[in-house]
Formats: structure tokens, sequence, C-alpha cells
């Protein structure tokens, strides 16, 4: 049996486990956050062949477990000449699926700012890409956000697969520790509080930005 | 009033040309073989009942729909098709950017842009179109706003503005790239009454104060008469008919034009 001093010598282990977890969603959250953009921006294009290769992206990472893509990222690429570290495998991976999945936010949250705005715009003589990014965007994103806190937390959580292609993270130390102490309650319980933590301050995070870009926005509408 | 209107406008050439405009969604007809010119300086009323057609005519000069058939001419530059290689083409975006220059629109629903105060609405086109630094556009911006009664609301966000005001913060907005056409499509529908003359006020203002065109669609009769040269009677996308105020609201000709302004006033409506 372990007793509670063993479980503080594994505790700062398991700890630096901590740090790969949130490198990995930081970076995959960005990447995601980027392509999401791109490509929730493409599928609203007048362009049909735009869309459809957008849409053939968004529906092949959507449609296949991320745990495939991770493989495929770390264990496959290399065949095509490119070699990738775990850690940048994971990044792709979950940023390719999490970018699919918030292309549709960004799609739909785009579409629910009023026809009223985009016609304003060329009452102004604003080019198409000067409204996106001063009016039409700046709403959009005030929808978008709530569905992007999901996202992120959805895909801080989907870390823990990268302990599969052996991202020291947090899930990957505790299977550590698991393995040579024999223990399986603490260090589980631990990092269930990391990830809770990392979960809030994310949260925060999001509920700021709503704030800040809900100005005017929020309380009423135009 | 003709008089008033030829010495201001000394030019024949009409500023806009309808030449047989048709404009359908689908099976519906909304404008049917339309032709009318309107001259420089001139302040035209489009009446007439709603799905007449009116604040088409507007929407289709600030390319906001496109027409089926027929030509909208601009300052003599065709609005819907351009010349390129010798033939005539469907107008590509640059050449409709070209031609919205000459407009400015106020809508029935103002269409601020709510996450934005009122001087950034008013100087975001200026500053995006390049027509004006970012110093001048706020200092333009802040005269628009005063123009229109509105100088300490200028850091207000529209969500915090009456009805009332948000029509002049649009009104100003649409000034702000000094168009030579405005285009108001009923601007005081979704007003409640009290709120109506402020803005009615400011658009009197403009008509004695600017040489602007300005095209007015309204169902305030009172205010079409005092503020127009020229009435144009619509029903189902055609001008049934057309003259001074004087004569269309006083003494029209046609039977559809007393039946309308007979419901109007019915409704409420002072003449």
């Amino acid at each position: 049996m372990n007793t509670f001093e063993s479980a503080i010598g594994y505790s700062w282990f398991i700890l630096t486990g901590a740090v790969a977890t949130v490198e990995l969603t930081l970076l995959s959250c960005l990447l995601a956050l980027i392509l999401a953009m791109l490509a929730g921006i493409a599928l609203t294009s007048d362009q049909i062949a735009v869309r459809a290769v957008t849409r053939i992206y968004v529906e092949i990472f959507r449609g296949t477990s991320v745990f495939v893509q991770l493989f495929a990222a770390y264990f496959v690429l290399p065949f095509v000449g490119v070699s990738l570290s775990p850690l940048q495998s994971g990044v792709l991976a979950l940023g390719l699926n999490g970018g699919a999945y918030g292309a549709e936010v960004v799609r739909a949250a785009l579409n629910a700012v009023g026809r009223d705005q985009r016609e304003a715009t060329i009452a102004l003589n604003l080019t198409r890409w000067q409204a996106l990014w001063w009016v039409i965007l700046p709403q959009a994103v005030v929808f978008m956000l709530p569905s992007f806190g999901n996202l992120a937390i959805e895909l801080m959580k989907g870390t823990a697969v990268a302990s599969l292609i052996t991202v020291s993270e947090l899930t990957f130390q505790a299977q550590v520790v698991r393995g040579q102490t024999g223990d399986t309650a603490m260090p589980f319980l631990l990092i269930l509080v990391i990830y809770l933590l990392i979960a809030s301050a994310l949260i925060s995070f999001v509920r700021w930005l709503e704030r800040r870009f809900g100005r005017g926005i929020v309380s009423a509408n135009t | 009033m003709g008089l008033h209107v030829a010495s201001r406008a000394p030019d024949c050439q009409p500023i806009i040309e309808f030449r047989n405009v048709e404009k359908s969604y689908g099976s519906l007809k909304v404008l049917e073989q339309l032709s009318f010119s309107v001259k420089a300086g001139e302040h035209l009323a489009l009446i007439g009942p709603s799905g007449s057609g009116k604040t088409t005519i507007l929407r289709i000069l600030m390319t906001l729909e496109s027409v089926t058939a027929g030509d909208v001419i601009v300052n003599g530059v065709c609005l819907n098709h351009e010349q390129r290689g010798g033939k005539q083409v469907p107008s590509s975006e640059a050449h409709l950017r070209r031609m919205r220059g000459a407009f400015g629109m106020v809508f029935q629903h103002f269409n601020l842009f709510p996450h934005k105060t009122a001087l950034q609405n008013v100087a975001l086109a200026p500053v995006l179109t390049g027509s004006l630094s970012k110093a001048a556009a706020k200092e333009r911006a802040l005269q628009m706003l005063e123009n229109v009664g509105l100088a300490d609301k200028a850091h207000e966000y529209p969500s915090r503005l009456s009805g009332g005001q948000k029509q002049r913060v649009a009104i100003a907005r649409a000034l702000a790239l000094q168009p030579k056409i405005l285009l108001l499509d009923e601007i005081t529908s979704a007003l409640d009454p009290e709120l109506v003359e402020e803005v009615l006020n400011v658009i009197t203002n403009l008509r004695n104060e600017t040489d602007m065109t300005m095209l007015l669609v309204t169902h305030e009769m009172g205010f079409a008469k005092d503020f127009s040269d020229r009435v144009l009677f619509f029903e189902r996308g055609k001008i049934v008919e057309e003259g001074p105020p004087s004569e269309i609201f006083l003494s029209p000709h046609h039977e559809r034009t007393k039946s309308f302004l007979r419901k109007i006033i019915a409704a409420g409506h002072r003449l």
C-alpha cells in the first residue's frame, strides 16, 4: 500500500506532465483556431471550388477518429518523408481535428450576422474583405466564443490521446507512475484535478473574451 | 416648384435614368418595363402600396439587387453593364464599387454597426475607402454628428440610443462619404411616432442646404408633399401617375392614386 509520502514524491513527476499538456493544448488550440477561421470563411465563399475543398477537409477530420489521425501523423507521415516529433504530431492531429469542428462554428456564426449588416457595408462601399474584417467578424466572434470554449475544453481533454504516441503529458506520466508504483487512485485523482484546473483557466479566458468582444452587442441589438 | 429645380440643375443630362428596367424574383415581377429619369439636384418622392417596387428601385441603385432586364444609367454610365474588350458584360465588382461612390443610403432599420460607437460608425467608411486620414475622418464624423444634433452621443454604442438617434447617426454615416445622390428607404417607418419629426427635420435641412439629389421612399405623405419636387406613384412595379406634389396629393388624376391616398388618410396619416 502506498502512503501519502510516496504520493508527494511522484506528484512532482506527474506535474511535469502538466507542462506538456498545457503546451499541447495551447499549440493545438492555436492551430485549430487558425484553421477554423480560414475554413469557416471559405465555407461561406461564393466560389464553389473553394467551398468543396474546404468541405472535404471538414468532413474527413470530423468524420474520422482523432486517435486514427494521431497515429497517421506520427506513424504514416514518415513514409512520405515527413517525420514529426510526438509533440508536433499531437499538435497537428488535434489542431486539424479541432479546426474541422471549429470551421462549422465559424460558418454558422458568420451566417448569423444579419444581412442588414452586409448591406450596410455595400452601401458604404467597403470591399468584401473590409466588410468581413471590420464589420462581420467582430460581431460573429461573439457568437463563436461559447462554442469555441467548449471546443477548447474538448481539445484539452483530447490531449490525453497523445500519451499513446509517447508525449509525456499528464495521462502518460500517470500511467508511468501507475506502472512503477502499482498505485492507481492517487495519480489519477491528481491528474483529474489538474485537468479540471486547466479547464477552469480556459473557461475564464473565454468568458473574458466574451465580455471584451460583446461590448455594444450583447445587451441589445441594433 | 419646377422653375426652382431648373435653376438648381441647369444641365439637362439626367443623373439617373431607368430604361425599360425589369426585375423579377422567379415568377414574381417586381418592376415591369420601368422607365424614368431624375435630374441632378432633384428631390423625388416614391410612393405607393407595399410591394409596388419603390424600395427595389433604391436597392437596384445601391447595387444591393441586380436588374433582370433593361439598363440603369447613372451619371451617363451604365450601372448594370460595363464595356470590356468592346463588348457589354455584366458589371464586375470593381465597376460596381466605382458606381457606388455616387450613392449614400439610409435604411428603414438603420443597419448601424452595433459593435462600434456612433463616431466609429460614421468614421469607418471614409477611413477604409481611403478618402480621408484617420484624424480627418474623425473630425468629419464629429462634424456630421453635430449636423444631426448628436455631437454629445459620439461615444455611445447604438444600443444606448433611441430609434430617432440611431437613424440620425445612420444619416450622418451615409453623408460622411459625401454622396451626390442620397437614397432614403422608409427611414421613419421603424420609429415610434414621437421620434419621426427629429429625423424628418434633419432631412429637411439637407434638402434646403445641399444640392444633393435625393430619392425618398415613404409612407409619410405629409412629408413627401413638402419635401419633393416631383412624386412618382407606383403600383405593381409600374408608375401609375407622376407629377408635382401639389397635383398628386391634391388633385390626382388616376383612380388608383385617389384610392391609395384615401386609404393612407383613413389610416391616420396627415397630408
